[in-house]
C-alpha cells in the first residue's frame, strides 16, 4: 500500500555497501533499493549504521566495497558536489544551518547550484546577476510560503527555536529542488505537535513536488504512518526491509530493538 | 521617532533586496558621500589629510580586503602585509615600466598581480583551518617581505632597498609624489575606496558572498549543497588579495611615497589590520571602516592630548598610547566580541522604538 502511488523504477540503488572506520564496520555489505517517488525510512537502534547509509549516498564517506546506482549511473562512491548537483540534497540529525546567516540567505544558499552569474557582474550586482537574484528569491519565497516561516525571514537562524531551525534547515534543503531528499532525523527533539507539522510538510513534499524521501526517524509511530517502505538495519547489518505492517511483524527485527531472550 | 521602517512598504523582491531597504538609511549614506567628495576635499588642510584621512582611507580598504577572507570566508589570515607589500611592489614596478597606461589602471592590475599571489597563498586553506592556517600565511608575511628585500630587480637595484614612486597624474593633476596636491591624493583614495565598498557590498550580498559565509558557518553541510570548498575558500582569498593589493599599491604610491619592505611592510601591519576588523566587527563592510577609523584615529587623538594638552614628553606619551589601545582593544573584546559594527546595529534597533519603547 502506498500513500502517492510509487512508481517501481528504481532511483538509487545500493548494493553491497561496505564501510569500516579501522576496525569497526559501520556498514557490511548493504543493499536495498529506492523507487521513485516513495518515502522510504531507515530504522535500527542507536549505532546500527543508518547515518553513515546516508553519508555514504551523499559521498560525504567513501566506502571501501559496494556500488551505488543513482538515476542509472553505478559508481563506487559518490562526491558531495556530484551528489548535489545531481538532485540529492540533505538535512543534518545535529542542524547544520549557517548560524550567523539570516532564514532567507540559509535557503538562498540551498539554490547555490541553480545559480550561475560570475565575480564580475556580482560584484556589479547589474544586469544577470541581479535577475538571477530576483528570480532565485522568488522561488525561495515560494518555499518560504510552503513551510509557512514568513515571519523569520530576515532573523539569524541561530536565535530560532529548534523546531524553526528544522524546518528551515528542511527549507534549505528543498531549495535545491532535489530528486531525492535525505532526512536525518527530522524530527528528533521535537513535541507531538511540532511532529505532527513536520510529518505533514514530509508528506507534502512527496505528494506536491514528487521528491523522492528517505528519512531515519526513532519514532515508530511516525515511521509507520508516513512511510511506504521501511529498512532495517542493526550494527551496519541490513536485517529487513518491506512495508510497515511487515516490518512491524518481522520477528528478527523485534529481536534487534528488544533484545533477544537467552532461556 | 526618526528612524523606523513603518509604512515603507516593500512590493518587489528588487526593493526587499537593495542595498539600503530604509529609507533613512539611504540618506545617512548620502550625507556620507556628499561630505566626503565635497564637504571634506574643501575643508581639509594638508595636515587632516596627511596625517588622518589618508591612512584611514588606505587601511580601511586594506581591513575591507581582509574582512572578506577572515569575516565572511572564515579564513584566519596574517600576511595582509606581505601582500600589502605585493600590491606596493607591483605598482611600483608598473610604474616604472608602463607609465602611460595611467595610474588607475596600474592600480587595478597590481591588485590583480597580488589576488594571484594571494590565491597562491590561500592553497593551504584547503587542508588546514584556524589557527594552523594563520600560521601558514604568516610564512607569505615573511617570505614575501624577505623575497622583497633579497631580490634586487623589485627595486629597480636601487641600493638603499627603498622604491621611490615616480610623479603620476590623472586628467593632468599629479596624484603622486610630495608635491602633489593632498586633495587630489584624498579625492583619488576615496573613489577607489567607496567603489571598493561598494563591490564588496554587493559581492556579500549575492551568491559568492553566501557560499564564503557557508563555508564559515558549517563547512560540511556548504559542500554536501554544492558549494565547492576549493573555489569559495580561493576565490574569497583572491578578492581579498585584490582589495589588500590596491591598499598597498595606494599605502606606498600616494600616501608614503616611498617604502623600504622591512619597515613598510612587517608583521605589525598585519597584526593591525587583523586589529581592525575584529574590533570594528568580523563579517560588515561598516565594520572594516570603524575599525579602520578607530586604531587611525584613537593613536593620534591620544597623542595630541598628551603631549598638546598635558605637555607629556613624547617617549612617555607614546608608551602610555601603546598601553591606552591594548586596553581597549581587551575591553572592547569583553564588553563587545562582535565588535562596533554590532554597537551600531543594537543603536539602530533601539533607535526604532525611541521614544515609545511599548
Amino acid at each position: 500500500m502506498t500513500i502517492n502511488g510509487a512508481s517501481s523504477e528504481i532511483l538509487l540503488k545500493v548494493e553491497d555497501v561496505s564501510l569500516a572506520f579501522g576496525g569497526i564496520k559501520a556498514l557490511d555489505s548493504v543493499s536495498f533499493d529506492t523507487r521513485k517517488g516513495e518515502i522510504l525510512a531507515i530504522i535500527g537502534p542507536n549505532g546500527a549504521g543508518k547515518s553513515s547509509m546516508l553519508n555514504v549516498i551523499n559521498g560525504f564517506y567513501h566506502p571501501q566495497q559496494g556500488t551505488i546506482t543513482y538515476k542509472g549511473q553505478t559508481r563506487k562512491q559518490m562526491r558531495p558536489y556530484q551528489a548535489a548537483s545531481q538532485g540529492i540534497a540533505r538535512t543534518f540529525q545535529n542542524i547544520a544551518l549557517f548560524k550567523g546567516m539570516s532564514t532567507l540567505d540559509n535557503i538562498m544558499t540551498g539554490r547555490n547550484l541553480k545559480m550561475k552569474t560570475n565575480l564580475f557582474w556580482q560584484a556589479l550586482y547589474i544586469g544577470p546577476a541581479r535577475a538571477e537574484e530576483l528570480k532565485n528569491r522568488e522561488a525561495v519565497e515560494k518555499i518560504i510560503d510552503f513551510l509557512d516561516i514568513q515571519a523569520i525571514r530576515q532573523k539569524a537562524v541561530g536565535k530560532l527555536p529548534y523546531g524553526l531551525q528544522k524546518r528551515v534547515e528542511l527549507g534549505r534543503a528543498l531549495a535545491a529542488e532535489p530528486d531525492l531528499l535525505l532526512l536525518d532525523e527530522p524530527m528528533a527533539g521535537m513535541n507531538s505537535e511540532e511532529k505532527e507539522d513536520m510529518s505533514r510538510f514530509i508528506i507534502d513534499v512527496n505528494m506536491e513536488y514528487g521528491t523522492t524521501i528517505i528519512l531515519i526517524e526513532h519514532d515508530m509511530s511516525v515511521v509507520m504512518d508516513i512511510s511506504d517502505r521501511v529498512v532495517v538495519l542493526d550494527y551496519g547489518r541490513h536485517i529487513a526491509d518491506g512495508e510497515p505492517h511487515e516490518i512491524r511483524a518481522n520477528k528478527e527485527v523485534i529481536d534487534a530493538y528488544l533484545g533477544v531472550s537467552h532461556e | 521617532m526618526f528612524y523606523r521602517e513603518t509604512g515603507q512598504y516593500k512590493t518587489t523582491y528588487s526593493a526587499d533586496q537593495a542595498l539600503f531597504p530604509i529609507a533613512q538609511d539611504r540618506y545617512v549614506i548620502y550625507a556620507v558621500l556628499f561630505g566626503t567628495f565635497v564637504v571634506v576635499p574643501m575643508v581639509a588642510n594638508e595636515y587632516w589629510i596627511n596625517a588622518i584621512l589618508l591612512p584611514f582611507l588606505i587601511y580601511s580598504l586594506a581591513a575591507l580586503g581582509l574582512n572578506i577572507l577572515t569575516g565572511y570566508c572564515g579564513q584566519v589570515s596574517l600576511g595582509t602585509g606581505g601582500f600589502m607589500a605585493v600590491g606596493a611592489f607591483s605598482v611600483y614596478k608598473l610604474m616604472v615600466a608602463f607609465p602611460e597606461l595611467g595610474f588607475i589602471t596600474l592600480v587595478l592590475i597590481s591588485g590583480l598581480i597580488t589576488a594571484a599571489v594571494g590565491t597562491f597563498f590561500g592553497l593551504p586553506s584547503l587542508r588546514i583551518k584556524g589557527f594552523y592556517l594563520a600560521v601558514a600565511t604568516l610564512a607569505s608575511q615573511f617570505f614575501l617581505v624577505w623575497l622583497f628585500n633579497k631580490v634586487g630587480w623589485f627595486v629597480n637595484y636601487n641600493a638603499t632597498g627603498m622604491i621611490t614612486s615616480p610623479p603620476m597624474t590623472i586628467f593632468g593633476v599629479l596624484i603622486t609624489g610630495p608635491s602633489a596636491p593632498p586633495a587630489a591624493k584624498y579625492l583619488l583614495c576615496a573613489s577607489i575606496v567607496a567603489i571598493s565598498a561598494l563591490a564588496a557590498k554587493n559581492l556579500a550580498r549575492g551568491r559568492l558572498g553566501r557560499n564564503w559565509m557557508a563555508i564559515r558557518d558549517m563547512d560540511i553541510a556548504a559542500e554536501l549543497i554544492g558549494v565547492r570548498p576549493l573555489r569559495a575558500k580561493l576565490s574569497a582569498f583572491a578578492v581579498s588579495s585584490f582589495f589588500i593589493g590596491m591598499a598597498g599599491a595606494l599605502y606606498f604610491a600616494v600616501w608614503l611615497g616611498s617604502a623600504e619592505p622591512t619597515e613598510a611592510f612587517d608583521i605589525n601591519q598585519s597584526f593591525l589590520v587583523l586589529f581592525m576588523i575584529i574590533i570594528g566587527g568580523l563579517g560588515s563592510v561598516l565594520g572594516s571602516f570603524l575599525g579602520a577609523a578607530f586604531l587611525v584615529l584613537l593613536p593620534i587623538l591620544l597623542k595630541n592630548i598628551l603631549v598638546d594638552g598635558f605637555g607629556t614628553n613624547i617617549a612617555l606619551a607614546a608608551h602610555i598610547e601603546i598601553m591606552t589601545i591594548g586596553v581597549l582593544i581587551i575591553a572592547f573584546l569583553i564588553i563587545e566580541p562582535h565588535g562596533l559594527a554590532r554597537l551600531w546595529r543594537i543603536a539602530k534597533e533601539k533607535l526604532r522604538l525611541w521614544p515609545f519603547p511599548y
